[in-house]
Order: structure tokens, then sequence, then C-alpha cells
């Protein structure tokens, strides 16, 4: 039987056996338990005695949109320390001259970083279910906003994985990551919104898309937010280019390749020659 | 077992290592001596297949480092100067997570670990949270660690700094004891005398470049010889200098105002002569002495840097 990755099975060691790992689970669940109680109550208060069913589409919205931010904070913070408090607790030249290769050492901390927020999203599984009791969601809804969770977090794992390879302090790391996640999450959403104003001022009759058009509708589609409201069934920004496959595998191709160059730099990063260093 | 052939590296404009060439013969404890920025930490973890040389190569076991570094992996054990512990493991896991990460069989692991701390005089502390050992522990725990693959060559780096006199004995004791064991130990330390006891043979490095070896009595015996001296004239100090230097056995003469400073290379009975030769010769000595000093930067002061190869090997 093919053995688990050490680094891998020492990670998830060390992070699930602590208390804090518990605390932080029941804090991050209090926080969006608290949120979905609060929006209900509040619904209940405007018509007292009655829920409006029409309102739990909006609520999973809320929902989903809250995860999101959260996830942005936490898949970024939770990788951007993995090489670099390796450096910097001085364990990383050690496991360097072990069998194992930089890939593995990468991947294995990519997953075991993740491992954590995965928890924290499938936890939150019961929560959405109150949205299930008043109806207004399907569930292919559901599993294709959890299939984009795990995209992006995959992503922003490794944007926090190569910030850590690169720079040789956490704290470098850290806020590079957040900066590069805030520019995937916001930056290209206001580009395309943006663009397609300008757009908009110079198109003075109905014409055929151009590149602009091609650039708007790639933004879109790799832009978490007009990802995740597409997956709701809102409509984005009409540009009239089809790239021939639906806007989620546009998505899912470009977080994947992109993940993955990420991790194959880090790797090439810990290689030895191309070391920043290796204490 | 180890061979450096004409290894360069450089770090910016600084020049770590400068056509360095060294044999280490299998089976020895072998030192490696230089003041800091020798560039001991540079060979060793080239060795350790964390570097690439800019030039030369680096075999151990007539495998190539940079282009074996796998099969090099698996035939050393490295500890470096500084190194950290994982918080949150307990011993046995950190031994059993290096075992696993040497492709270790998992079967053998539990009696290794345990034969592993009983070497190191750990045996109790098996269930201790690696956190939570004394740093002497820990730098016995890390030396455990390099053998879980049970590694032809040791590359250790400064590993008696920042123990206790307890501490280092207890490691030296296990030094010995890992040569019985038939392992090549190359071990490194800018204290001459703290590495005599245990190696069998040494080589001195300074700026990058090998600048003797041999045995430890042959080396020790070159280093005790020469003498740092210090004397301090009334005047006309720069003739005087030119006149030391111009003598047999003196080295290294520098002048600072009234006072100079040259490596002597002649017994007690030697220096006296000396003194004796500066007053007939009309010097205004005011002062004469032996400045203590360590016995590489002797050493290295009195052989200019030139390699000196005190052995045949």
């Amino acid at each position: 039987m093919q053995e688990i990755n050490p680094v891998l099975l020492k990670e998830l060691k060390q992070r699930f056996r602590t208390g804090k790992t518990s605390w932080l689970l029941a804090l991050y669940l209090l926080a969006i338990g608290t949120f979905v109680l609060g929006f209900m109550y509040l619904n209940w208060r405007s018509s007292p005695g009655m829920y409006q069913p029409s309102r739990s589409r909006e609520l999973f919205i809320v929902l989903s949109a809250a995860q999101l931010i959260l996830l942005a904070f936490v898949t970024p913070g939770m990788t951007a320390g993995v090489i670099s408090g390796e450096r910097e607790r001085q364990t990383l030249s050690v496991l360097l001259t072990t069998r194992l290769t930089p890939w593995q050492i990468i991947w294995s901390k990519l997953v075991s970083s993740s491992a954590f927020v995965v928890l924290l999203v499938i936890s939150t599984l019961p929560l959405y279910s109150i949205v299930f009791i008043y109806g207004g969601v399907s569930p292919g809804q559901i599993m294709g906003l959890f299939g984009f969770y795990l995209v992006t977090m995959f992503l922003f794992g490794c944007i926090g994985v190569v910030c850590s390879s690169f720079f040789k302090r956490t704290g470098v790391s850290t806020v590079t990551a957040y900066g590069l996640a805030f520019a995937l999450s916001a930056g290209t959403g206001f580009l395309a919104v943006f663009l397609e104003e300008l757009e908009r001022f110079q198109r003075s009759e109905v014409m055929t898309p151009g590149f602009v058009d091609g650039v708007i509708e790639l933004l879109q589609n790799i832009n978490p937010v007009f990802v995740m409201m597409r997956v709701f069934g809102e409509r984005g920004i009409d540009t009239g280019i089809n790239f021939g496959i639906p806007y989620w595998a546009v998505f899912t191709a470009f977080y994947l390749v992109a993940g993955f160059l990420m991790l194959a730099w880090s790797a090439r990063l810990l290689s030895p020659g191309k070391r920043r260093s290796i204490k | 077992m180890i061979k450096f052939r004409c290894v360069s590296k450089r770090f910016g404009a600084t020049r770590a290592l400068d056509q360095f060439s060294l044999d280490v013969p299998g089976g020895l404890v072998y030192g490696l001596i230089g003041p800091n920025g020798a560039g001991k930490t540079t060979a060793m973890s080239i060795l350790a297949t964390l570097q690439l040389p800019d030039a030369g190569n680096v075999a151990v076991d007539g495998r190539d480092v940079a282009g074996e570094q796998g099969e090099v992996r698996g035939m050393i054990g490295y500890m470096p100067d500084f190194f950290g512990v994982y918080d949150g493991l307990r011993t046995s896991e950190y031994l059993e997570f290096f075992a696993a990460a040497y492709h270790v069989p998992s079967g053998r692991r539990p009696s290794l670990v345990k034969d592993l701390l009983e070497l190191v005089n750990l045996p109790d502390k098996g269930d201790s949270y690696v956190d939570s050992l004394s740093r002497g522990m820990k730098q016995r725990l890390a030396l455990a660690r390099c053998l879980v693959h049970d590694p032809k060559v040791l590359i250790l780096d400064e590993p008696a700094s920042g123990l206790d006199p307890r501490a280092r004995a207890e490691l030296k004791e296990i030094i010995r004891h890992l040569k019985q064991l038939n392992k090549t130990v190359l071990i490194s330390s800018h204290i001459l005398p703290e590495l005599a006891e245990i190696c069998d043979e040494m080589a001195i490095m300074d700026r990058g470049r090998l600048v003797a070896c041999g045995t430890v009595p042959e080396i020790t015996a070159v280093s005790r010889s020469v003498k740092q001296i210090r004397v301090e004239v009334l005047d006309r100090a720069e003739e005087m200098a030119a006149y030391l230097a111009s003598l047999s056995g003196v080295k290294g003469v520098r002048v600072d105002g009234n006072v100079i400073t040259f490596y002597l290379s002649r017994e007690r009975a030697g220096q006296a002569e000396l003194l004796q030769e500066m007053i007939r010769d009309g010097w205004s000595v005011l002062e004469f002495g032996e400045i203590r000093r360590n016995l590489e930067e002797a050493f290295i002061a009195a052989t200019d840097g030139e390699v000196e190869k005190v052995a045949g090997n």
C-alpha cells in the first residue's frame, strides 16, 4: 500500500492535535452561524410571525459571499508561511537533505494547509441546510458552489505557497499573498466593469464583439465574485463573446493551470542552485 | 570517501570557496577548522546537496553531489550549524517522520527509533515533545535524526556550538561511538582544540581555501610552534618592522604606532635570543611579550594562506 507523504502526515498531526484547531473551527462556525441566524431574525422582525421563503435565496447568496470573503482571508494566510516558516524555524535545510523532492514537500504543504480550510467549509454545510428548509436553491447550485470554493481555495493556497517560497520572511510573504488574492478577487472585477464602461461610451450602435469584449469576458470568467454570482444563476456582463466552453470550465482551467504553474515555480525555487536562502 | 576538487562558490561579491580541494578518507572523524567566514559551512552545504558549486566537483563515495543528489542524500546525514525542531511533535514522532522521509520501511521504524534514542542517551524521552528538550538534548536528537537511514557519511556543522561542557562531553562520546560504527564523520569548528580530542585528521581553511591538512598531532605541533609577539619601541617603529621582517622565522609583521606585532616560528629560547639581538643592535624596546592566540589563527597567519600539506594524505 502506498504510504502517505510523511510531510503531509506530520503537518496534519501537528495542526489537528492542538486545541487551537477546535477553537478556530468553533469560532468560525459561531461567526457564520450568528450571521445566518441574525439575518433570519431581522427578516422575522420585519414581518413578525412569518418567514418569507423567497428570502432563502437572498440568505444563500449573502452566506456564500460571506464565506468567500472569509476564504480569501484564511487560505492565503494559512499557506503564506509554509516554506518561509520552515526557513525561519531553521528546519528547511534539514528537510531538503532527505529523499523527499521539492515537489513532494510543496504539494504536501499545500494539501495539509488547505485541509483545515476545507474542513471549515464542509463544517458550514449544516448552515446551508437552513436554506433548504424553505427552498429557493437547487442541490446542483450547492454542489456547484462547493466545487467553486475548492477551486478558489486551490489557487489562493498556491498564491500563498509561491509567496512563501519566494520571500524569506513570512510577514512579507503574507502581505504579498493577500495583495495578489485581492487583485484576483477585486481587481479583475473592477477592471472588467471599468472596461465595460469605456466600451459603452465608445459604442455608438450594435457592433460585433471585439478584443476588449474578449478581455472583459475572460476577466469576469476568472473573477471569483462574478463566477459565484453566475453559479447562483445571475447574469454577468453581456459581452456577446462565447469561448466555446462554459464559464465554469474557463474558471476551473485558469485556476488549475495557474495554481500548478505556481507550485512548479515554488518547487524550482527550492531546488539547489535556485534556492534563495536555506536558513 | 569524500572528494572536493577545485570547488569554487561565490555569493555576490563574496568568494566563499576558492579552488577548494580536499580528500576525506572513509571511516575517519575528520575536522574542518577555520575562522568564521572561512567557507566551512559553504563546503558542507554543497556536500549536503543544498548548494551547487560554481566550479569544480564534489563526490561522496564516487557519486557526484550535483548530478546524483538522490543517491548522495541516501549516503549522508547532515546536521547544520543552526537548526530548529518542529513544535507539537514527540521525539519518537520526530525521528519516525525523518525515517519516512528517507524511505525507511515502516515496519523497521519503531525499533530503529528505540535504538537511536538509546544511542544518543535519550531512551526515556520518546514521548517528550521535541520543543521541551534542552539544547544539548536537541543536539543529540538531531544527531540521531542524521542516523535514521544509516548513512555512511555524517556532516556535522559546528555541532558543539552553544553547548555547555557536559553536553559537549556527551556529544564527543557519541561521535567516538559513531567512529566505531565505521562512519565517516566530517565535523567543523572554529576552535581547533575542541576537535583535536576526537578527530583523526583535520584540515584548516581560510578565506575559502585549504591552508593545511594532516593528522591532529602534526597540525597542533605546527600551530603551537608559532607565537604571536608584541613589541613596543620608543621610536623608529617602521625601521624596526623592516628589520624584523628580514629575520628568519618572522612572518606577518604589522605596525600600529609604536607597537609592532609579528609571528615567530621559534621555541621560547628563540624568543629570548631575538630580544637579546634587538637590544644589542640598539633598538629602544619598552615591552616584549607573547600574545595568546587561537592555534588555528596562529597557523593561518604563520602560513600566510599558503597551502601546507603537513601529512602526506
